[in-house]
């Protein structure tokens, strides 16, 4: 155990900044040069924002332990609220570059105060009333888009958002969900979201707070859903009600699982092939959406816990097992009997 | 005037909701699963009776092959789908019957495309209006009224007076034990899926009755509000989902009475959040205290 | 909030003791109803700063019911409880492990698919000073707090020699190291008072002599009072200080060890009316 080597913290930090730098550069390079065409740019932008929504869900679903069916409802209020920010006066007065976080982060708060309301009535259910109730909520919120036109634009949908989301815009904001909801979840913070999915009751006698940390972690949850919407808001251009219904939740919901509930990495990769998938079967656009329920049902039946378990990515873990050489397919003697 | 025939037709919808709730709840009573292919069943017995009829078959017939059609189908999803997962988590169980649902709806897109059709109704009830001095009254609202009464007192019968309806509440009430017991859990649970299908296709011609359209998505609004009365009645009961069905049914009607047609799914999930927390239960649900 | 009220002599299970002078925790006119019935009624008790006492009783007789009013996992129906002179009224199990009651479970709750050493950090929660902007900005004091819950962490482990295992699936663990790391964890949110619930259950002779030790051991080294239920007889004559016997739900008997086992009417409670 001693003489195993270690990668100090500032090496990994720096291992792990140096990556997404380059694949920063490597994007925008690729983006912007015509290397990749106009539906290939698309397709990745849909990813980026994509992965933001599965890996938000997967705080409330895979780290809480709970089963919210109204992701797209937290993503909706985001999408409007940044919609009608770009649209305004006042975001076209200021600089770019400023509307555009402003945008976001009114988005990501909208998003988050509609995780706490949602969240309060929720703490007194458990399991699939907590389900019923989140599915609700979001039928609330698209039916409310389409009966107040004067501010959404109702039915025929808010028109003529800047189209802000381009490639640096959406990657930076995966980096930033994704590094933010781990640096929360490698806390006490986190942990207490943890301990409540394992055992509420045993997580009450250790003096955590469940009633607060479940709505912290719906709003933490939502405010990363509303930033989704405020991208798919500058990424579309246009929104409509529709693409917010209850398919679109499921849709959500469906990469957390398939990925494994609890992983991150397993949310990132579910979300980029599930995204990705539709497109590849566009060949046989009929029996596409057959396809997909029928991978959905034996994935489920095959490997309840999705693809990734709760396993989560750590390169700088990796990197030590390679400088340690201790790969798994070398068991070394006396490992089975350690646990 | 008015009033009565909205309070009828509120009471109509309302019986249509109670009548799938019933397959939501019994099913969630038995195995917790939240069954989202159940308001596709309904879809498919509404298609069932559609090209039965359309072929020639006579209408009492076509209801019988829509309701026994449900009941195999049911059973079929439930054998294929659900029970290899009897003992994994929950919410795989939940997303397979999610995948289910949306096999089911395009399947039924793949072979009967995906715009509506229109549903022989006359033939099932012939649709003329009774007026009393001004009321006018819908017999196929008569009908619907009294086809789920009927349907909820045989039902009841079912449940509280035959072996079979013991063993149901035995299953319910713990799953391990009843088999234990030497009660055949496959079996009772096959069983709970046929009622409860059987149960949606009556539901499905009731409501192919009232609105006669039928297409591929028809069945996830409406089994999502049924859904909706089962727990607004309490899971697990029958004369809740009856009173969560009429419930929804006429709050539906009230709203489009005032004049707020747009907003009735709005208020259908605004009533049952409200309801849910104060009362987490529903009406008639029991409270579940975890042991410690 | 907190209101004083002198100790009852007679509450105390072993009362010549001093350290019955001011109780950690007292419970007056304890009880509670589930619909008709009647699960713990007047339940009287005072327990020392550093006392050792054990529950003990046939089955169903009420002793985890006791526990779960004790961390308020169910409000009481009838009396008070004071922790430390402290009105415990009102209070949620949050509460009341933030005012010092710790407990484990018999059938054991651990945070089976975390780490050990995270069971025993999230005991360790409340411990840990660091805001959650703090935490998403890592500033340095993240790291302290960290740290220093993690070697705390460790330290906790060693009671029970588990330090190495710091890194296993708390699942995974044989069944009496999952007790031992309930206890530990227990332990971690800094408890006056610690309930074990059947704490040996489950463990050959030899683990259950060890598990004595260290019970006797975290009592001395931490000075709280601890308070357990065990159906392990030698367990619990060879450590408590004071036994309480519960029967129906209520006190039958309180006493030293040799006044337990030599009272008629524990015998009768668990050995049933001599006939005839």
């Amino acid at each position: 155990m001693e003489n195993q080597k270690h990668i100090s913290m500032p090496v990994r930090y720096g291992i792990n900044t140096t990556l997404i730098v380059l694949f920063l550069i490597m994007g925008y390079v690729l983006t912007s040069s015509g290397f990749t065409n106009r539906a290939q740019t698309s397709l990745i932008l849909q990813i980026g924002i994509y992965i933001i929504l599965a890996v938000s869900l997967n705080v409330a679903t895979g780290y809480l332990g709970q089963l919210p069916l109204g992701h797209a409802g937290f993503m909706a209020v985001g999408a409007y609220s940044c919609g009608i920010f770009w649209k305004s006066s006042l975001a076209s007065a200021l600089p770019t570059p400023i509307s555009i976080f402003l945008g976001l982060v009114v988005a990501g708060i909208v998003a988050a105060i509609f995780g706490v309301l949602i969240g309060i009535p929720a703490l007194r259910l458990k399991g699939d009333y907590l389900a019923i109730i989140t599915l609700g909520f979001g039928e609330i919120i698209r039916v409310a888009i389409i009966n107040l036109p004067s501010i959404t634009g109702g039915t025929p949908g808010l028109l003529g958002i800047p189209k802000h989301s381009n490639f640096i815009v959406v990657y930076l904001c995966v980096v930033f969900t994704i590094v933010a909801i781990h640096m929360m979840m490698k806390s006490r913070h986190g942990r207490a979201i943890l301990s409540i999915r394992e055992n509420e009751i045993a997580a009450e006698s250790c003096g955590i707070n469940t009633t607060y940390y479940k709505v912290m972690a719906f709003a933490f949850s939502a405010f990363f859903a509303g930033i989704a919407g405020g991208l798919y808001a500058g990424f579309q251009g246009l929104l409509v009600p529709k693409s917010f219904d209850f398919m679109a939740s499921i849709n959500i919901l469906v990469m957390v699982v398939l990925g494994g509930m609890g992983s991150m990495i397993g949310s990132v990769i579910a979300a980029t092939v599930l995204t990705a998938l539709p497109l590849l079967l566009q060949s046989f656009n009929t029996y596409r959406m057959i396809i997909y329920s029928l991978l959905l049902i034996i994935v489920m039946i095959f490997k309840p816990s999705g693809l990734m378990g709760m396993y989560d990515f750590s390169l700088s873990r990796i990197l030590e097992r390679i400088l340690n050489r201790d790969f798994p397919w070398k068991k070394k003697k006396g490992d089975e009997v350690n646990v | 005037m008015l009033f009565i025939s909205q309070l009828l037709n509120g009471l109509q919808l309302g019986s249509i909701y109670a009548l799938v709730a019933l397959g939501y709840s019994m099913v969630y009573g038995i195995i917790m699963l939240l069954n989202f292919a159940h308001g596709d069943i309904i879809m498919i017995g509404g298609y069932i009776a559609l090209f039965s009829i359309a072929s020639g078959v006579h209408p009492a017939l076509a209801v019988v092959m829509a309701i026994v059609g449900c009941m195999l189908l049911a059973m079929l999803i439930e054998k294929a789908a659900y029970k290899p997962l009897r003992s994994a988590p929950r919410i795989s169980l939940l997303i397979t019957a999610i995948g289910v649902s949306m096999l089911l709806q395009n399947v039924a897109q793949l072979l009967f495309g995906a715009g509506a059709r229109s549903f022989p109704s006359s033939s099932i009830i012939n649709a003329q209006n009774l007026s009393f001095g001004g009321i006018q009254i819908s017999i196929t609202a008569i009908v619907t009224i009294i086809v789920t009464i009927i349907s909820m007192l045989v039902l009841t019968f079912l449940v509280q007076k035959t072996k079979m309806g013991k063993a149901m509440r035995a299953v319910s009430e713990d799953l391990g034990a009843a088999q234990l017991m030497g009660i055949n859990v496959n079996h009772v649970v096959s069983f709970t899926f046929a009622v409860g299908a059987a149960l949606a296709g009556i539901g499905a011609i009731l409501y192919c009755c009232r609105y006669p359209l039928v297409s591929p998505t028809m069945g996830s609004l409406l089994g999502l509000k049924a859904f909706v009365a089962a727990v607004l009645g309490g899971i697990g009961s029958i004369p809740g989902a009856m009173v969560g069905g009429l419930a929804i049914g006429l709050a539906e009607v009230l709203v489009t009475a005032v004049g707020l047609s747009a907003w009735t799914d709005g208020v259908v999930f605004a009533i049952l959040i409200i309801v849910l927390t104060f009362r987490p239960t529903g009406f008639f649900g029991r409270s579940m205290m975890e042991k410690v | 909030m907190s209101k004083m009220v002198p100790v009852k002599q007679s509450y105390s299970i072993v009362p010549e003791r001093d350290y019955h002078k001011s109780p950690i925790l007292e419970a007056h006119h304890l009880g509670i109803d589930f619909g008709g019935l009647t699960a713990v009624d007047d339940f009287n008790i005072a327990i020392g700063r550093t006392e050792i006492c054990g529950l003990i009783g046939p089955n169903g007789a009420g002793k985890t019911t006791v526990f779960n009013l004790l961390t308020k996992v169910y409000q009481p129906t009838r009396g008070t409880i004071l922790l430390d002179g402290m009105d415990t009224s009102g209070f949620n199990t949050v509460k009341a492990n933030q005012a010092g009651i710790a407990r484990t479970f018999q059938n054991i709750r651990l945070f089976k698919n975390l780490t050990v050493l995270d069971n025993v950090l999230i005991g360790l929660h409340n411990d840990i000073n660091c805001s959650i902007p703090k935490a998403l900005l890592r500033t340095p004091s993240y790291w302290k707090a960290e740290k220093a819950a993690k070697t705390k962490a460790l330290d906790l482990l060693s009671i029970f020699d588990m330090q190495d295992l710091a890194n296993a699936e708390a699942g995974s663990l044989p069944y009496g190291a999952q007790r031992r790391l309930e206890i530990v964890r227990a332990l971690a949110t800094n408890p006056k008072l610690l309930l074990l619930d059947e704490p040996a259950a489950g463990m050959n002779p030899s683990e259950t002599a060890e598990l004595m030790e260290n019970i006797r051991k975290i009592r001395d080294t931490f000075q709280i009072a601890i308070m357990l239920i065990e159906h392990d007889m030698n367990l619990v004559m060879g450590i408590c200080e004071g036994i309480a016997v519960l029967s129906y739900g209520k006190i039958i008997a309180k006493g030293t060890p040799a006044e337990i086992t030599s009272n008629p009417a524990v015998i009768e409670a668990y050995l049933g009316k001599k006939e005839g």
